[in-house]
């Protein structure tokens, strides 16, 4: 990235800057929804894992798809956190914030860490974006930012300076800042250019025009920010204490697509996905259907609910089924839920969930759908829940979730969130001889065969149509305790519902012992599940240093619960338990042991900060033991 | 078991009491189903009956098969999964005017539409019986029913029409009292590669008996239905002197040998035409302006989504070769640390 290489409008070659180490650095892009902030934080994201950095990330971006431009609800933005250690989570407050125009730094200042710094794409801050962001003077030149270290780089102006002999329009011109913006991050954070070089041709390939200028671009942000005197500092993160292996980012949809695969692969039993399109979950249905070479059949349907009766269809015929979806779509599929149960077929439903209800907040994050997932179908619906708790999380649950739906042949509900299901994270490749096989039979004797017959895990058989000699009927009545056949015996029924309970509570046993990190026993215990992990590990290590007794267990099994929990639960003289709802694990935790707990609620759409959790725990160490 | 030469009708029944009320139409259509399955060259365990709510949704129980009853209007979804994951089964739906026109018209319309190889029989009683007689998307307007006591004003719509509308390739029409004209529909039916629709007239005994008494009782339905041929002119009536004449783009009906009309000037039925026009206006056809029209409607030979499916998976492995999972670990850009 020699100086000739860029036409950035006064950049002057300056001597080498001195480089501030440091520990963690939590980075926030922000701009219009169509400035390409998800690309640039994402491309950022790369270059920091190839780096050797531990990262979490955190996409938070509007519903709408390109809302009118400089408007605050059309801010779209993506935050990053890594560090020289593990990384839970994309860090509660940026040091820095790239806003690309005033509505994007309206609408993050106050999340900005105290002194942290904020570069500005001043050619942006004109009189019309300003007014669309309500502000009466330009925050910029009033004053106003005097607590942060404010950088104006005139982004706008400074990419069409140097792409001004490409020969594109303005407006594609316009389009290529974002690479601007990325090439100052990737010189102020000490990264190289060639590899985003490469990757931008790779992308752009159909488009060598808009490729080169892409390249330009970056090159141009890069050598202004190598260049220019303004940034006084560069910064160097050390690299984290990984663990040696070969590593890849991963967002949780993404890995639960590849988990999905995996459990086919390892089962010998293609895998079959209807689904309907529906945000925060549609990119594992992206992910699936590319990969028809593997033994993969995708199916976009036309409703929700025939999402999951095509899954059930393909479940019944002999292969994996499942569905993926989101709150609104879990609602639709909540009758034919109760098909599956009836049938006793393996089927997995993915619930990405997002904010509710109706509607709802459909970017945004939640953990709203738990009490539906175990409970919110008609009669009594048993069906075994899980929950990831990050991204490379997903992997691991998308091949528990088959393994118990085989295993048990029920229905198995896998939640997610929107946090998991797009944020990205390291994720280490595992060897596929290492991943243990999925055991699945067929049953082909007809001899003895009762349809309803169970085994020692009280999971019937399952027989594919077009075997030979065992022709039978299934469906949503009520069922013979043995042959399957309709029954409306008052007392067979009890029997059926208990056998149908009996087999997910049994699940229990195979539920392996929860690790609790911190004290075996003491003064608190925050139980949490899925996404909030990260902020519940950080705000535990940060209370732990200052010698508070605090420990943690994360729940991946929500239903049935794991057997030990209720010891675990009464090690401790307080169980805290955060969530992003109004306290539905708390409810399951009562409901079951019988114990108080405290909860610590966010709904906002966004995930905790590890500071609301330690605070919270330094409040409830104060109160002392009850 | 699995010797199809010797298969016979009583081989593909079940020994689950059939509990449709007695003078059902629908024993009818059980009957022609079970004596055509041992036709077809396909082996028993081959079939799978799919089902949803409602009295004719009881179907599968009765067929010595394979089979599921599943939920309300949802049975064209389950089975388009079942076939998708098991091209090699023979999957039949059946459903009745309720679940799959009101309920589930979703489903049928969008099963149709991708031409996906089921065979889709409705059983069209044009009332709800199960829920004991409330007026159904098939019943006639002014018509009494527990719902709609000072008459219906909901209007009904063909599902044939639907059907058409849908681009289903083969959309066919008999009725349960004519037991050779349905065995010779439902062989149709079952022999086309696609998706084929077949509806039944079928006479609820209970709450709307009679309802097809016009073109049933053979004093009369001569003269009230239109069995339509393939290659052969829209013609019927006791004496076959009555005909349906296309006057630019409406049809009338018209008799032999009056001013001047003779066979030529008939409309030709052609259901193997590309386009669906005809077969529309026929399914259009409604008494007593018209004669009903029984029989195929059309019946066009077009790449069914199942065989697409096999094509996109066959060429993407001869593309890309079989997947592994070490390749699709490292797909992408990955990175080591030492």
């Amino acid at each position: 990235m020699s100086a000739t290489a860029t036409a950035a409008a006064g950049a002057k070659r300056s001597a080498p800057r001195p480089v501030e180490e440091l520990d963690s650095v939590t980075i926030r892009f922000v701009g219009d929804s169509g400035d390409g902030m998800q690309l640039t934080g994402n491309e950022f994201s790369k270059a920091i894992a190839k780096a050797g950095h531990d990262f979490a990330t955190h996409p938070d971006y509007p519903s709408e798809i390109r809302a009118p431009t400089g408007t605050l609800f059309g801010v779209s933005g993506y935050q990053i956190q890594f560090a020289s250690r593990a990384v839970f989570t994309s860090g509660d407050a940026p040091d820095v914030l790239v806003a690309m125009n005033p509505a994007a730094l309206k609408t993050n200042l106050s999340d900005v860490k105290h002194g942290g710094t904020i570069i500005a794409n001043s050619g942006a801050f004109t009189d019309a974006n300003l007014a669309k962001a309500g502000y009466k003077a330009n925050p910029l030149d009033d004053g106003s930012l005097g607590d942060y270290r404010l950088y104006r780089i005139d982004i706008s102006e400074l990419t069409a300076h140097a792409l001004k002999e490409s020969g594109l329009s303005k407006k594609e011109i316009g389009r290529c800042k974002n690479y601007y913006a990325l090439g100052l991050m990737l010189s102020l954070y000490s990264r190289p250019l060639e590899k985003e070089e490469e990757d931008i041709r790779k992308k752009f390939a159909k488009k060598p025009g808009i490729a080169e200028a892409n390249v330009l671009a970056l090159r141009a942000g890069y050598a202004y920010a190598d260049a220019t005197e303004m940034f006084i500092t560069s910064y160097k993160v050390r690299t984290a204490d990984i663990a040696p292996g070969t590593y890849r980012s991963l967002t949780g949809n993404h890995a639960a697509a590849l988990g999905f695969v995996a459990a086919s692969e390892l089962a010998n039993v293609p895998l079959f996905l209807g689904s309907y399109p529906i945000t925060p979950a549609t990119d594992i249905l992206h992910e699936l259907s590319a990969l028809k070479h593997y033994n993969v059949t995708t199916f976009q349907a036309e409703d929700e609910i025939a999402g999951i009766c095509s899954a059930i269809g393909a479940a019944y015929g002999g292969v994996l089924g499942m569905t993926t979806t989101s709150g609104p779509g879990m609602a639709l599929k909540t009758e034919a839920l109760g098909l599956a149960v009836m049938l006793e077929i393996p089927l997995v439903i993915v619930n990405v969930q997002r904010g509710g209800p109706s509607t709802g907040l459909p970017t945004k994050i939640e953990q709203s759908d738990l009490l539906q997932a175990v409970y919110g179908r008609n009669g009594e619906c048993p069906i075994p829940v899980i929950a990831a708790h990050s991204p490379a999380d997903c992997f691991d649950c998308a091949i528990e979730a088959f393994r118990l739906a085989v295993k048990y042949m029920t229905p198995v509900i896998f939640l997610s969130d929107g946090g998991i299901g797009n944020a990205a994270e390291p994720w280490r490749i595992p060897d596929p001889a290492s991943l243990p096989r999925l055991e699945v039979k067929f049953r082909t004797e007809a001899e003895g065969f009762q349809a309803y017959a169970r085994d020692a895990n009280l999971a019937r058989a399952w027989v594919r149509p077009g075997t030979p000699g065992m022709e039978h009927r299934v469906g949503g009545l009520e069922k013979d305790f043995l042959t399957g056949n309709i029954s409306h015996d008052p007392v067979n029924h009890q029997r059926m519902v208990e056998v149908r309970a009996a087999k997910v509570e049994g699940i229990a046993k195979d539920i392996p012992p929860l690790t609790v990190e911190g004290p075996p026993k003491g003064d608190l215990l925050i139980v949490g599940w899925g996404s909030t992990y990260g902020s519940i590990v950080q705000a535990r290590e940060q209370a732990a240093a200052q010698g508070l007794s605090v420990a943690h267990a994360h729940l991946r099994h929500l239903n049935p619960l794991p057997p030990d929990l209720g010891d675990i639960l009464r090690r401790y003289k307080r169980v805290l338990v955060p969530e992003m709802n109004l306290g539905q694990l708390s409810r399951l935790l009562r409901e079951r042991f019988l114990i108080e707990v405290e909860q610590l609620n966010k709904v906002q759409g966004k995930p905790f900060k590890v500071s609301e959790i330690h605070e919270r725990i330094v409040e409830l160490s104060k109160k002392g033991a009850k | 078991m699995n010797d199809m030469a010797t298969l016979t009708k009583k081989d593909f029944e079940s020994n689950q009491d059939v509990r449709w009320c007695p003078g059902c139409g629908d024993y009818a259509v059980l009957a022609q189903i079970q004596k055509l399955m041992p036709q077809l060259g396909i082996p028993r365990e081959n079939f799978a009956f799919i089902s949803g709510i409602g009295c004719s949704s009881r179907f599968p129980y009765y067929m010595e098969t394979y089979g599921m009853h599943s939920i309300h209007g949802r049975a064209p979804a389950i089975a388009s999964g079942l076939k998708l994951a098991r091209p090699e089964l023979s999957v039949w739906v059946v459903t009745g005017d309720g679940d799959a026109l009101a309920i589930g018209g979703n489903h049928f319309i969008h099963a149709m539409r991708r031409n996906i190889d089921l065979k889709i029989i409705l059983l069209n009683n044009r009332i709800y019986g199960l829920t004991k007689g409330q007026y159904s998307p098939t019943s006639e307007m002014g018509k009494k029913t527990k719902t709609t006591p000072l008459g219906n004003i909901d209007r009904p719509f063909s599902p044939v029409a639907v059907a058409l509308g849908a681009g289903a390739t083969f959309v066919a029409r008999t009725v349960d009292a004519d037991q050779a004209h349905m065995a010779q529909v439902l062989k149709r039916a079952a022999e086309h590669k696609g998706t084929a629709f077949v509806e039944i007239f079928q006479n609820c005994i209970v709450f709307n008996d009679g309802a097809y008494e016009a073109i049933t009782d053979k004093s009369v339905r001569d003269d009230t239905r239109l069995l339509l041929e393939h290659g052969k002119p829209l013609l019927f009536g006791k004496n076959r002197d009555k005909g349906i004449r296309l006057r630019g783009l409406e049809p009338e009906v018209v008799t032999l040998g009056e001013n001047g009309v003779g066979e030529a000037d008939l409309v030709t039925h052609d259901e193997a035409a590309e386009h669906s026009g005809l077969a529309f206006f026929l399914s259009q056809f409604d008494a007593p302006k018209f004669p009903v029209p029984l029989g195929v409607f059309r019946a066009v030979r077009q790449p069914s989504y199942e065989e697409m499916n096999e094509q996109l998976h066959a060429d993407a492995r001869a593309r890309k070769g079989r997947g592994d999972l070490a390749a699709l670990f490292n797909s992408g850009d990955t990175w080591t640390i030492a």
